[in-house]
């Protein structure tokens, strides 16, 4: 446990280390928002790493513009679009919701749907199979009586 | 409609079939990042000379100043595929006849100066871009990135990594003579 614990301060270690001390702002509400921001911007040099825990050269720099474009006054919104400006929606680790993205969003909901669809016909057809075999329906018996009636006439025809 | 039902599976194997060639296809490059500038104007900077260095500085008015298509290269001495690239960016600025526009990206003067004194300077302007923020007006993600911007200042060629194998200096001629072409229509 205690092992535990402490590779999980080591682990945290690390990760607060990319943010450097002389970056962080001196209003928290600021610099909460701006930590806010860079989690879901992501690293152009190592792709898959957000700015927030990227030591490369290019992700402190943005860290720094992200904060001092909040100071100027931006919201954070105006932030991210000015990233998205100069990097295009890849800066972002959560694509926005348009028309080069409406495939990404869109197609789990219309695989679902095919899937329910797919499977209601399944149940629906595997329902009336068992209802057939619980019992035959009114107009079958009668089918069924009919026949068996005539087949009983035809056995006394020949016996006769 | 049963009979629509008996396709999907079809059609979806088809659909993921498709994606799964697209992902296999060689010419794609998974780790390639889109370039938003391409086919918009040149981003608003203004960089200063380095200093002791005779070329003088670079700012957006200049690239579309001379009406021709330029080439934007960023460079610095620290970056070792530069100095790969500098003899080729050098004989093609000379053989093709384009004005080699220059961002020296975070460098040190005196670095910047000492390189250009060794490798010989084939840059018309340099802008001495020490925080790196001209950079990120370019959505750089290194060095060396460059750029053919055409004659109204229109960026319409992005290239990441150095100009060094024939491929890329092919791709940049293309790209200069497409832009030569569509200055001249």
């Amino acid at each position: 446990m205690k092992h535990l614990l402490s590779l999980i301060f080591v682990l945290l270690a690390g990760i607060a280390l990319a943010v450097e001390p002389d970056e962080i702002l001196d209003d928290p509400e600021l610099e909460a928002r701006a930590r806010a921001i860079s989690k879901d911007v992501r690293c152009v040099v190592c792709q898959n790493e957000p700015i927030d825990s990227s030591n490369a050269g290019v992700a402190r720099d943005l860290r720094i513009l992200i904060r001092e474009r909040l100071v100027a006054g931006d919201s954070d919104d105006e932030v991210r679009d000015f990233l998205v400006e100069k990097y295009g929606d890849y800066v972002l680790f959560k694509p926005p919701f348009n028309a080069k993205t409406y495939a990404l969003w869109l197609a789990p909901l219309a695989l679902l749907g095919l899937g329910g669809l797919a499977a209601a016909t399944v149940f629906s057809r595997r329902r009336g199979a068992a209802d057939a075999q619980a019992g035959l329906s009114d107009e079958e018996e009668a089918i069924v009586a009919e026949l068996m009636q005539r087949f009983g006439q035809d056995r006394q025809d020949k016996d006769g | 409609m049963q009979r629509i039902l008996v396709f999907i599976p079809i059609v979806v194997v088809a659909i993921l079939g498709g994606f799964f060639l697209w992902g296999l296809n060689p010419d794609r490059d998974p780790n390639a990042i889109p370039s938003v500038l391409i086919s918009k104007p040149a981003p608003q900077f203004d960089l200063g000379p380095i200093a002791g260095v005779d070329s003088p500085g670079l700012k957006t008015s200049d690239l579309a100043a001379s009406g021709e298509p330029v080439v934007l290269n960023v460079f610095a001495s620290w970056c070792v595929p530069c100095r790969a690239e500098h003899g080729v960016l050098t004989r093609l600025a000379r053989d093709e006849g384009f004005d080699l526009m220059g961002i020296n990206y975070k460098d040190k003067p005196e670095d910047a100066r000492a390189w250009l004194e060794e490798l010989g300077n084939p840059y018309a302007r340099i802008g001495a871009d020490e925080t790196g923020r001209a950079g990120i007006e370019w959505g750089i993600s290194g060095v060396p990135e460059t750029f053919v911007v055409d004659g109204s200042g229109t960026v319409v060629w992005r290239y990441v990594g150095p100009i060094a194998t024939e491929q890329s200096q092919d791709e940049l001629r293309a790209a200069l003579a497409e832009a030569r072409g569509g200055a001249g229509s």
